[in-house]
């Protein structure tokens, strides 16, 4: 394995990058945070010095090396000083997903032994004094926002900014020994530990050295070509390896700039706000922006309406060729902002002349059809427009609809600015994938777990496509085993599992290859990787045919009205599925389709819903079927579930994924229903409430056959 | 006036002297009596609960302490004097702020402007200046739209900042309006029903910004609610009322023994 022993230029850790980028860039915004209606910025030198004031501040609490500092609240700034001044007074900073109940808090506190934490607020505070009888070791707490705790028993308890201006005061005591700290810190000192989300079992923690993320974040800031004018909005939970990268590996890399938004309901707006360069989200944001999109074009004119269309339809075939942002700096200079603009010069004219002519024929289509305008209207060319042929006319086009449709509708998703945008976590479905490609938004996807540092394998510009996740990152090694099974081995490797030497065994090998547990191939000709499945979720039907579940899975979650499917079948003669409809998506097709409904589970239940879940089911088996070796996996019956998988109540881990293994515990009866051919089935569940507590509810739920594709018939009619 | 001694709660607060007092009100419409002869005090920093069935007369109490309706007979002290007939901006130039049982909130302005108009007491600049924005005009704006941003964070509705009231939802309206009280620094707050019409969930949270309200700006509440539960979790001294007159006053352990404020509640046969 090709690593260097020293790092490069002695910037060793992240609190040396820190004293770089106060230097290099100390003008320059680090993080920006919207409070009070206004952006509030701090640039690398206030950062550090806001850093230097907590690391102090820490010394002076008594933190000593090697001590663990939970870190537990949403995206802010504050955060992200916590985690350089823990990892510059020597201790290890764990950040902790902020929605966790008390008990998993309890679990990942008293398994790495925190003696302090850094929580946001009054929530936070209450949780860890719930369960602090449990947690022996646990000492200090200092909180952010004082709301609501100043009646609180303060002997353990501090404010941020106190915690900050003892530090300050107590500057000529412990500087010297933040140097000497500071100074000890090597290129294999941890910089981080993280827990697994845990699909399967209790989270484990995952320590990664600051080589880990040192050479990630530097190998995946050439990859693509990031600079230090990029602006990132950090909305993604702090416990998730991928926001420690682009925030923290990347962001202190490159020594661009962090923007927090206001709070989690106005992730959107401060979004569109800030304009991102470079752009991180699962692929359920991107579905819930597309739901959102399609539902407000159903509400507009039918002007609107149909340009909208016919633009779209336009930039699925020529987006890629004529969309893509160029190579450029993230910042552009003169010669390409006056590229910028002669781009959108060439369309303003037929843009004008496209609106003019369509309302035109609007009118006389509303005079003709009445309230069936919108069926039978399509927008049409311009006229003008045929005076050009071939390319000249699609890129003619193109601009006009840049003007019109797809850069008005990137300034809205806030997409306006992203150059390189990245999708990982799920497949991604490819209508939704070459909807954002085709608007010209570099939109790509990649592969990576908290065990790699995320980078894996990623896709190059000029090669994307929906269905592959891209080649090996920089100085990463693949191989893929027998059973399909793909394992990894590079500098982001992570060191080992926190107390936890069975696992880290069982995960990596003397070599330094990691078992990835997924399983997948390498296509020929192109070199990308493609992922199947989870290894150990790929099974066997009764007949020995394969049984991928995620396969099926995600070809039903690409419908808008599908939220989450799970399906059933190992070991078994045929597959039965769970389905959660999507309640914004059905919500809205109710309302306008006059459907009543009073709550999620009388939605979920409507015959009509049903039936429209029923075609989308039996069009999916269709495409399966064309699938020799999953052919098997075609769901006979399925039922839609009466209420929304949730992680609160353990069904879906926090990242939300689907604990397969709890679902069909949890729901066994209604999986035996599915199976004994019964037509109703009526079951009471246990759910829990964000504040802890639980209820149950029960329910009716109607079982439906869906219509499969015979192989055998498929072979006799070939 | 009043010379009582300030004490501490058992949850840390402190409670300080009597600063309005209502001494023998009597409150008639034409042949009506709505409110006889009726005395309580509010004390500093204390969240002071009205309570009583329908009709009890407990609004027109709060229309009394906020100026709406003068009472025929009896005196209201607010801050050791006795405060003559009043108009209602008047009253709220006093520092006392109010909300409504029934939301009264411009619907067509957004949630910021609304919030905003709850400042009007503290605009000293003059109409010129306003208009063209310069000088006094512009400082104070910045100023009040501060102080209007910390309430808005304080009670998080950032992210309806810029929606206009009308598009919202009735709990959160009621939000808006707690907002508008809040942004004139009132001394006294004055709530009126602040529970009615909502969901479990949303009176956990309104009960929050009511207590983190009273902790943190040290605003003195007085508030009429019908939840008991409600009344009696976060109120320090609670006035009972029924048919007009006051059938008892005291802390919600006392009040829940009283046997008049029993037969109110349940019921006895009235002659």
């Amino acid at each position: 394995m090709a690593q260097s022993s020293q790092a490069t230029g002695g910037l060793a850790s992240i609190p040396a990058l820190l004293q770089r980028n106060a230097v290099l860039y100390a003008e320059k915004a680090a993080y920006r945070e919207k409070e009070f209606g206004i952006w509030q910025t701090w640039t690398w030198a206030e950062t550090e010095k806001e850093v230097e004031a907590l690391a102090l501040g820490l010394i002076n609490l008594g933190v000593n090396e090697g001590d663990f500092i939970a870190i537990i609240g949403r995206n802010r700034p504050y955060f992200y000083f916590a985690m350089a001044a823990a990892q510059s007074v020597g201790a290890v900073p764990v950040p902790v997903y902020n929605d966790s109940a008390a008990e998993e808090m309890e679990y990942i506190l008293g398994h790495c032994g925190a003696r302090f934490a850094i929580v946001e607020d009054q929530e936070q505070v209450d949780k860890i004094i719930e369960i602090q009888e449990h947690l022996h070791q646990f000492e200090h707490m200092i909180y952010i926002d004082p709301r609501g705790l100043r009646k609180y028993d303060h002997r353990a308890l501090h404010e941020f900014s106190h915690v900050q201006n003892q530090g300050r005061a107590a500057y000529d005591e412990f500087i010297a020994e933040l140097k000497t700290r500071r100074e000890k810190l090597t290129y294999d000192s941890t910089c981080v530990m993280l827990y697994t989300s845990g699909t399967t079992g209790k989270p484990k923690g995952v320590v990664l050295s600051n080589r880990n993320v040192i050479e990630s974040a530097k190998n995946s800031s050439e990859f693509d070509g990031l600079g230090a004018d990029e602006e990132i909005l950090s909305y993604l939970p702090m416990a998730w390896v991928g926001d420690f990268i682009f925030s923290i590996g990347q962001a202190y890399w490159c020594g661009f700039c962090v923007n927090c938004p206001e709070s989690a309901d106005t992730m959107m707006t401060d979004l569109r706000e800030i304009g991102p360069t470079y752009y991180f989200a699962p692929p359920r944001i991107f579905e819930t922006q597309l739901t959102n999109v399609m539902i407000r074009m159903e509400d507009s004119g039918d002007l609107k309406y149909a340009i909208f269309h016919h633009f779209m339809e336009f930039a699925k075939t020529t987006g890629e060729q004529f969309g893509m942002p160029k190579r450029s700096l993230a910042k552009p200079d003169m010669k390409r902002r006056i590229k910028n603009a002669w781009r959108y010069a060439m369309g303003i004219g037929f843009a004008a002349e496209t609106i003019i002519e369509n309302s035109i024929r609007l009118f006389f289509a509303k005079l003709r059809h009445g309230k069936k305008t919108r069926e039978n209207f399509k927008a049409k060319d311009p006229i003008l427009l045929n005076l050009y042929g071939g390319k000249l006319r699609d890129y003619f086009k193109y601009r006009m609809g840049a003007v019109l449709v797809y850069g008005p509708l990137k300034d809205t998703l806030g997409f306006g600015r992203v150059r390189v945008g990245y999708t990982a976590g799920e497949a991604i479905g490819p209508e939704i994938f070459d909807f954002y490609r085709s608007l010209g938004i570099n939109l790509k996807q990649l592969y990576g777990q908290t065990e790699a540092t995320v980078f894996i394998t990623a896709q190059p510009d000029g090669q994307v496509r929906a269905d592959t996740v891209g080649v090996p990152s920089p100085d990463v090694e693949i191989k893929i085993a027998d059973n399909g099974e793909i394992f990894y081995r590079s500098p982001g490797t992570f060191v080992e599992y926190y107390n936890n030497p069975e696992s880290t065994a069982s995960t990596k090998d003397a070599e330094g290859w990691v078992a990835t547990g997924d399983a997948g191939f390498f296509e020929e000709g192109s070199g990308h990787l493609r992922i199947i499945d989870r290894a150990k979720d790929v099974g066997k039907m009764a007949d020995g045919s394969m049984f991928a579940p995620k396969y099926v899975e995600n070809k039903l979650k690409f419908y808008p009205d599908i939220l989450e499917a799970v399906l059933f079948g190992n070991g078994k003669d045929r597959c039965v599925a769970f389905i959660n409809i999507d309640l914004t998506a059905v919500g809205n097709w109710a309302e306008r389709n006059n459907v009543a409904y009073a709550s999620y589970q009388e939605l979920a239940g409507h015959p009509k819903v049903l039936d429209s879940i029923q075609e989308h089911v039996e069009t999916v088996n269709k495409s399966v079927a064309q699938d020799p070796m999953l052919s098997g996996c075609q769901i006979h019956r399925f039922l839609v579930l009466h209420k929304e998988l949730d992680a609160d109540d353990g069904e879906m881990t926090r990242t939300r994924k689907v604990r397969r293994v709890v679902v069909a515990d949890k729901f066994k009866d209604l999986v035996d229903a599915l199976y004994d051919g019964s037509t109703q089935v009526s079951t009471t569940t246990e759910v829990t409430y964000e504040d802890g507590r639980k209820g149950s509810i029960s329910a009716t739920l109607e079982l439906r056959d869906a219509a499969v594709v015979s192989t055998a018939a498929k072979v006799a009619a070939e | 006036m009043s010379t009582q001694e300030s004490y501490v709660t058992e949850d840390g607060r402190t409670i300080g002297p009597t600063v309005m007092e209502m001494k023998n009100i009597t409150l008639r419409f034409g042949g009506v009596k709505a409110i006889t002869d009726i005395s309580f005090d509010i004390r500093e920093g204390e969240i002071r609960a009205i309570i009583g069935p329908n009709g009890a007369g407990k609004s027109s109490m709060l229309n009394v302490i906020s100026g709406f309706y003068v009472p025929q007979e009896g005196e209201v002290w607010y801050k050791g004097k006795k405060r003559p007939p009043m108009k209602p901006y008047q009253v709220a130039e006093q520092g006392i702020a109010r909300t409504f049982q029934n939301i009264a909130l411009f619907e067509g302005m957004t949630v910021l402007d609304n919030v905003m108009t709850g400042r009007i007491r503290q605009m000293k600049a003059g109409l010129l200046s306003q208009a063209i924005w310069k000088g006094k005009a512009e400082k104070e704006e910045i100023e009040n739209r501060e102080f209007v941003e910390k309430i808005i964070d304080f009670l998080e509705i950032q992210a309806i900042r810029k929606t206009p009231v009308g598009r919202l939802p009735y709990g959160l309206k009621k939000r808006v309006e707690l907002a508008r009280a809040l942004a004139a620094e009132p001394s006294i707050l004055l709530l009126d029903e602040p529970m009615a019409g909502m969901n479990v969930e949303e009176k956990e949270d309104m009960s929050r910004f009511i207590l983190d309200m009273n902790d943190e700006f040290g605003t003195t509440i007085a508030l009429i609610e019908h939840d008991m539960g409600v009344v009696m979790d976060l109120s320090d001294r609670v006035v009972v009322m029924d048919y007009g007159k006051k059938i008892g006053d005291g802390t919600p352990d006392e009040v829940r023994s009283n046997q008049a404020v029993i037969d109110a509640y349940l019921g006895v046969a009235h002659d």
